[in-house]
């Protein structure tokens, strides 16, 4: 446990230490920035995180395989994966501890935007549950993100092949409760069930069901365990 | 600087079996096996592509053999992976660092990940620093480093944990002349206490460091023995060249009959007749063939120990060339 605790704090420090990460930051709150203003300039604006919500989700996509690419990718270009593997640490220790850094960064960002929430209540007086329940769900969603991010960092040496591939996984994710309309039937079903955004919905408004936190808490347990595996493999090959 | 003898050999540190890897359809090495006592010093040596590193990575744990085992100290680098590994400090060959870090913090992490406690590796950081003269250069960051310095922090990260085996993959390659002799030095002393298996390219190197050499090629081990040994002759068969004046066919039979003579073979130079004797190991013939050619009443005009160099050798065995 002592050594993932060494090997998060070792990816926290280099993340509030290089700029990659100040550039996801302020792209992440400009972006999102741009969708809160967006609604307010309606004669009849309604005092509601949801647009900033709809954006961070769609932003987030781009953004965090752009923190994970770095994490494994770069061991494997370096060589200094040789190192890490060869020292008395667990394959799980690696992932959770580059896991948990990026989640680490991931949840400062956010923090930071809780100056948008912070606008409507001393300017108006809107909702506190979808705040709440959205904050909730952005969170879970983030995390979901990061750890598809993480298992494609796992499996290449090359980070932007990394990030291309957590992108291309991401969109799929977040547009696949279209299938439910397009495909049909049971598979269109299964497929559309499989949807970020649809599970996201629900926080949106305010609702937060057990189904949708246990759909994301699966998606990161089951990102994590293929990550886990795939460096194990390595021991393999 | 001989090797060392006279140490307190112990049993098997490392013993590795039969081991076989393929990359693809390609062997990188096949059935190497040996053994590494406590204490030793051992060299691998072999020209580039032969799979020295290979080796160094499965013994590491960092690659699976395809075939065959090893163990650390009893335990199995593949079955008991962790304790294995709990047990090696490793060098690999390209010296792979985290570049955005200093030094200190980076073996600050380093001792951590081999599961030293903050304040082990608190004492211990300054002995490093100091073993492996890294005084003044503590808190610049690595990649700001020569790459003489940089192989200095790949060494001072494989043994801050005082690991019982040693594994350094060319650990003098691409370093100045100065910082070769240092690092030498500083692997013999570190062998006083700990095992280490090293490779290299340099005959030299490996026969100044080393107590036993593993000589291997195209994934084969082919000879093994201590460089002393080696460079008495790969059989066990010491040569020696005399030329002398008389005729053949007596001259011949004579100096097989001495006692020692294994083989003669004659070669006639333009009217100089020289004769390649082979003999027993670790014997000096000389006298014995001056005094048999003397008294026989003909003329010694040459007489000349052929010892064969490691080099010689090595090139020999790296090129398919039979002696």
């Amino acid at each position: 446990m002592r050594t993932a605790q060494a090997v998060a704090w070792k990816e926290i420090q280099i993340y509030f230490s290089s700029p990659t990460a100040y550039i996801v930051g302020l792209i992440f709150l400009a972006l999102t920035g741009f969708f809160f203003t967006q609604d307010l300039g309606d004669p009849f604006p309604e005092a509601t995180l949801a647009p900033f919500f709809y954006g961070a989700t769609i932003v987030f996509i781009l953004l965090a395989p752009a923190l994970t690419m770095r994490l494994l990718a770069e061991e494997s270009k370096l060589g200094t994966i040789e190192l890490l593997l060869t020292s008395p640490v667990r394959d799980w220790e690696v992932i959770v501890g580059k896991y948990v850094a990026s989640l680490v960064f991931f949840l400062v960002l956010v923090a930071l935007s809780f100056f948008y929430a912070i606008l409507l209540f001393v300017y108006a007086s809107p909702d506190p549950g979808p705040i709440f329940a959205g904050y909730l769900g952005l969170v879970l969603y983030g995390s979901a993100a990061l750890a598809v991010g993480l298992l494609t960092s796992t499996m290449t040496n090359n980070q932007i092949v990394s990030a291309v591939v957590a992108m291309g996984i991401l969109l799929a994710l977040f547009f696949a409760d279209r299938a439910f309309g397009s495909i049909g039937g049971l598979a269109g079903e299964i497929i559309g069930e499989m949807g970020l955004r649809g599970h996201f919905d629900d926080f949106e408004r305010g609702v937060i069901d057990t189904k949708n936190i246990v759909y994301f808490v699966s998606v990161v347990a089951f990102f994590l365990f293929l990550s886990i595996r795939t460096l194990e493999s390595r021991r393999w090959r | 600087m001989g090797p060392k003898t006279g140490k307190n050999l112990q049993p098997d540190m490392i013993q590795a079996k039969g081991l076989t890897h393929y990359y693809g359809p390609y062997p990188a090495i096949q059935d190497v096996s040996f053994g590494v006592r406590k204490g030793e010093i051992l060299g691998f040596l072999g020209p580039n592509g032969a799979g020295k590193t290979t080796t160094m990575r499965i013994i590491t744990g960092f690659v699976p053999p395809t075939h065959g085992s090893v163990t650390l100290d009893g335990y199995d680098v593949v079955e008991q992976s962790l304790e294995a590994r709990r047990r090696v400090g490793y060098l690999p060959e390209t010296v792979p660092l985290y570049t955005d870090m200093s030094v200190t913090n980076y073996l600050k992490y380093m001792g951590t990940l081999r599961g030293m406690s903050p304040k082990a590796i608190k004492t211990r950081i300054g002995d490093v620093v100091d073993v492996c003269r890294l005084g003044d250069y503590s808190k610049t960051q690595i990649g700001k480093l020569s790459k003489g310095f940089r192989q200095r922090v790949g060494i001072a990260q494989a043994i801050i944990h005082e690991p019982q085996v040693l594994v350094l993959d060319e650990p003098t390659i691409g370093i100045d002349p100065i910082q070769v002799v240092e690092t030498r030095r500083l692997i013999q002393e570190l062998g006083r206490d700990q095992t280490v298996v090293l490779s290299s390219h340099i005959l030299p190197e490996v026969s100044m460091i080393c107590d036993r050499v593993l000589i291997i090629n195209e994934g084969r081990i082919v000879a093994e023995d201590t460089p002393k040994n080696l460079a008495e002759g790969l059989q066990g068969v010491d040569r020696l060249e005399v030329e002398v004046g008389g005729p053949v066919a007596q001259v011949l039979p004579i100096l097989k009959g001495i006692a020692g003579v294994n083989d003669v073979a004659h070669v006639n130079n333009n009217g100089r007749h020289t004769y390649t004797i082979q003999a027993e190991a670790g014997k000096d013939l000389r006298n014995e063939i001056s005094r048999a050619v003397i008294s026989n009443g003909w003329s010694l005009q040459g007489l000349q120990l052929v010892g064969m160099s490691l080099e010689e050798i090595f090139l020999r065995l790296t090129t398919h060339e039979e002696l």
